[in-house]
């Protein structure tokens, strides 16, 4: 948790999320990342992290992140069993009087290392994935980048965390992945502010409430985006009117923008009107941030 | 020797189970002695693994041949490293399977699926 001095001049961490994926949460946070004097940008989607399209970051630097997991040392153990019987993931196999381990079920617990009587057990290091950083114009990038198969991007998101040193920037941004599992509950936990994203659909709707429930159960405080706005009616709206929620923004369904989000450019960076619009919309965002911290650090 | 079958109910006229790691019962056949052994799945209600162990109580009950519908990535590694012949089932009950088994016409599960190891739910 950030102390209340850091907040006071202003620093924040502002995490933007959505149920489902497609609303806007990568619009939004490169757009707004990119609006700022200067800014970080951390994407946590670490399944199929998207940020760095838009960003093209250069002078990229790159560390691995690992998670520890046990070997064991035939010649120490006495067949016991203790460690199969212990782990709650099944990830411990016995086979041929010898414990095998399931890499990938493995959840880091330590626990078999604990409760092995003959210390046979010890840590090993496992890569699951790695952390980039680089800069483009103004705005700090970083990545966390999941390899394929495995069982969570917990770790790699935590490092994300952990590494971003503002560095001077006041805002940092960071991107979520979709839905409210875990990954999510890790992306948010830190963050001063919760920005969710909602497309005007009863499929939008459904998902919106779902991080709703979820900055809820975190006691974050939060306001709505909403994105591809029609003349309709919008279930969305509807839902944060019913709701209480503050809608902080909306952003137009607009043919030129769909055109440069799907080219991975970045909006504030080739349009003046849509410099100013998400230029409005971070400063609303900013002031609703200082509001709500200061009201209830 | 002594085969395993996944089974949802309790003797040979059950039908196999469907999932491996899920069955509630495991049925152990002895083809000597014609003896039956009916195993509880503690494996059944994992949260996850549920094939690691499964595959484990096959491997304790000293079974030398698994028949199955299908079967995941993990049990099979299991089963393979302990020498465990994985046959795959027909259509019918448990003693249909058994009968086909003795009669050489059950063949070898050549296909083993990725099961759903590392897939969060996004």
């Amino acid at each position: 948790m950030r102390g209340v001095t850091e907040k006071q001049t202003a620093n924040m961490m502002i995490a933007v999320l959505s149920g489902k994926g497609g609303a806007g949460k990568t619009l939004v946070s490169v757009n707004l990342a990119s609006a700022a004097e200067t800014s970080t940008y951390i994407d946590c989607d670490v399944e199929e992290p998207n940020g760095h399209l838009f960003f093209k970051p250069e002078e990229v630097q790159e560390e691995k992140v690992s998670v520890l997991i046990p070997q064991v040392d035939k010649e120490r153990c006495d067949r016991c069993r203790k460690c199969i019987d212990f782990c709650r993931f099944n990830a411990l196999a016995y086979i041929n009087k010898i414990p095998i381990l399931f890499d990938e079920v493995c959840h880091s617990c330590g626990g078999c290392i604990l409760v092995c009587p003959k210390m046979a057990l010890t840590e090993k290091k496992r890569v699951i994935g790695k952390v980039q950083k680089g800069k483009s114009d103004q705005v700090t990038v970083y990545t966390g980048i999941l390899n394929t198969g495995e069982a969570s991007g917990v770790p790699i998101i935590k490092r994300l965390l952990s590494e971003n040193s503002p560095e001077g920037n006041k805002l940092t941004i960071v991107d979520c992945p979709p839905g409210s599992s875990c990954v999510v509950m890790e992306s948010i936990e830190d963050a001063d502010y919760c920005l969710l994203v909602a497309e005007p659909t009863i499929f939008g709707v459904h998902n919106l409430n779902m991080v709703y429930e979820l900055v809820n159960l975190f006691h974050k405080p939060f306001g709505v985006i909403l994105n591809k706005c029609l003349e309709d009616d919008n279930p969305a709206e509807t839902f944060c009117i019913e709701n209480s929620i503050k809608i902080l923004g909306r952003i137009p369904f607009d043919t030129t923008l769909g055109s440069l989000n799907s080219d991975a450019k970045i909006a504030v960076r080739e349009n003046e009107q849509y410099r100013e619009m998400f230029t409005s919309l971070l400063n609303t965002v900013r002031k609703e941030v200082l509001h709500k911290t200061i009201i209830n650090p | 020797m002594k085969i395993a079958i996944p089974v949802d109910g309790k003797d040979l006229e059950s039908s196999v189970g469907v999932a491996f790691g899920r069955s509630p019962y495991f049925l152990i056949y002895d083809t000597e002695t014609k003896e039956e052994n009916l195993v509880v799945n503690s494996a059944s209600e994992s949260t996850g693994g549920a094939g690691i162990k499964a595959a484990q109580i096959i491997v304790d009950h000293k079974a030398n041949a698994l028949l199955t519908p299908r079967l995941g990535g993990n049990a099979a590694e299991v089963l393979k490293t302990a020498k465990v012949d994985i046959h795959k089932t027909i259509a019918g009950s448990v003693k249909d399977n058994i009968d086909a088994f003795m009669a050489g016409k059950l063949p070898l599960l050549d296909e083993i699926h990725e099961g759903r190891h590392g897939k969060t739910d996004r």
